[in-house]
Order: structure tokens, then sequence, then C-alpha cells
């Protein structure tokens, strides 16, 4: 029973391993090329889990952001967890103990999160950790194979792969902006936001890292107030994304 | 980039994110109602995505010109809905060829 439970987790969990190399490869890649060591890479995709989030946090540690910046910023990008969580811990069964929760939840993002709810069974921790692990090889994995790559990459191809990065986020956003309004009008409000904060006299002076949270939290607060959603979805075209 | 900065940076970023997912876990059961909360939530990836990447993208490169040429190629491959790292590649490789043709 057991035993089933977590073979039914690494199912479960291969198609997220699988999607989780390529993005966490690319995330490996770019993070070294912008000089971020390959040890702190890797370190970071193996206590983080997350994408967006380590991708900012990244940017800001090799921008020589403050940690106040850094920690208001992983909160921000990262505060959509906050539900899913609560979301996983109601459909948890009742022998998930106070340490299996502690356990479980360093491994909820936004896929996990996807293929958890899906389940038709309440969550044990023993599925869980065959979900989790398996999806953490993944992730893992191919950030250690993106960061030693670049070793091996000539100069003026490296200089090039400084844009990859935003490719992604690009990627992330495109594809749902282009078939719902709402996402549509959000990008455009947060594109024409971030570049007033960049080039206008007074709001340049607010550094990258606090005009993003400001960005962040207005634009959302603004869409929430015209766009309500009323069934909770996951974000549209986040499939390979954490 | 000193080795305690990062080290900090690292556990600060590990910290925050942990902390997010394991409080709802353990301490809170009660489901979140509030309509606008939800839809706050929803927003938040595609407003903060956007914000880091508009103007920044345009200097991410030797030159501004290959910026906006890999941008130019990364906002058509995900008008397309290439995968992640198709675009992502795409966007490198755009850049790469400007470069390489001296601009």
């Amino acid at each position: 029973m057991k035993k089933k439970e977590f073979l039914d987790g690494i199912k479960d969990g291969i198609p997220i391993c699988l999607g989780y190399f390529s993005v966490s490869m690319a995330f490996g890649l770019t993070a070294v090329l912008s000089g971020m060591p390959v040890w702190a890479t890797i370190l970071i995709s193996m206590t983080n889990l997350t994408s967006a989030g380590q991708f900012a946090g990244a940017t800001q540690l090799l921008a020589h952001g403050s940690m106040i910046e850094l920690a208001f910023s992983m909160f921000i990008i990262n505060i959509r967890y906050f539900l899913m969580s609560l979301s996983v811990s109601q459909k948890s069964d009742s022998k998930m103990n106070i340490f299996k929760r502690l356990a479980v939840s360093f491994g909820i993002t936004d896929e996990i999160f996807a293929v958890s709810v899906q389940r038709k069974k309440a969550l044990s921790a023993t599925y869980m950790a065959g979900l989790i692990l398996t999806s953490y090889l993944g992730w893992v994995g191919g950030t250690v194979t993106g960061a030693i790559a670049t070793s091996i990459m000539p100069e003026v191809l490296a200089s090039s792969m400084g844009i990859a990065l935003y490719g992604m986020f690009i990627a992330i956003v495109i594809p749902p902006a282009k078939r719902q309004r709402n996402v549509m009008w959000t990008v455009i409000f947060a594109a024409l936001l971030s570049f007033a904060f960049n080039y206008l006299p007074l709001l340049s002076k607010i550094s990258s890292g606090w005009a993003t949270i400001i960005i962040t939290v207005s634009v959302s607060a603004l869409a929430a107030t015209l766009f309500p959603i009323i069934t909770i979805k996951k974000p549209e075209g986040d499939s390979h994304e954490n | 980039m000193k080795i305690s900065y990062i080290l900090i940076g690292i556990a600060v970023m590990a910290g925050v994110t942990y902390l997010i997912r394991m409080i709802p876990m353990v301490f809170f059961r009660k489901k979140i109602e509030s309509v606008w909360l939800q839809s706050f939530l929803y927003y938040v990836p595609y407003a903060v995505l956007t914000a880091m990447t508009f103007p920044a993208v345009f200097s991410s490169t030797g030159s501004t010109l290959s910026a906006i040429i890999g941008c130019g190629a990364a906002l058509i491959l995900a008008f397309f809905e290439r995968s992640l790292l198709i675009v992502a590649v795409g966007a490198a490789a755009a850049a790469f060829i400007v470069q390489i043709l001296g601009f």
C-alpha cells in the first residue's frame, strides 16, 4: 500500500521532472554566464526549487542588492505558493503529522500543486514524497548540467546568452496574454510602469528591486479590481515552470 | 562577489520561500474566500515577470541592437507557443547572429 503510493508519486512526477530539466538547465546556463559561481548556482536550485523566484533572486544577488530587497521580492514573487500550500494542506490525509508537513511543504511548486489537486484520493506523505523527489531530481540535475555546460561555451556565444533568461520570462507571459484579455492588460500595465520607473526623472532613482515590487503589487491589485476571477485557476502557460 | 554575501543571500531566498510554503501547510487550515485576493495572487506572476523583463532585456547582451532583435525573436516564438527552452535559445541565437555580424 505504502509502496504503491510512492510509485504513484514517482509516475506522476516524471513529466514534471522532464519539464523541469530543460528550464533549470537554462537557469544553470544563464546564472553562471551572468557571473554566479557554479557551486552557488547549484545550491540555489537545491534550496529554493522555484523558477521565477530563483531567477529574480539570482539577478538581484548579481546586482549586489540589499538583503531586505531580496527578501521582499522573494516574498512577493512566491506569495502565490501560500495559496497552493493552503489547498494541499486541506487535501492531505490525517496521518500526515507535523514533521511530514514540514518536509512536504518544501516541495510545493506550481506543477506539484497542479498534479496533487488532480489526484482523486487524499494526499499521503508517501505519495507526495515520490512526486516531489522525482521533480527535485529533474530540477537539480538540469541546473548541474546547465552550469557545467557553460565552461565549454565560446566567449561570443556566452555574451548572447544573457538574453535567454528574459526569453524564458517572455515565453511564460505571452501565450496566456494572447488568450486572456485580463492577462494582456496586466502585462501591458506592468511593462509601461517598468519603463516609467527606468526612465522618468524621479522614479528612476528607486532601485530596480523595489521598483519591481511596487509595480507587481500595484498592477496585480489593479487587475484584481478590474478583472476579478471567480474560480481560482493556476496561471496558464506555466506548464514548464515551477 | 564575496562568498559570505552569496551564502547569506541564498539563505534569505531559501528561508523566505520555505516559510511561505510551510506556514499554511502547518498552521493554516482555513480556505481563502476573498475573490479579490485570489485574483491578486493570480496576476502576480505575470506582473512580476513583465516588470523584470522590460526594459532590462534591451541591455542584456553585448549591444542594444542585438538585444532588440533577440527580444523580437522571443516575442514571435512565444506568440506561437514554443517551449520555454526554445524561446530562450531562439532569443540568444538571434542576438548571437546579430553580434557575429558586427552590430
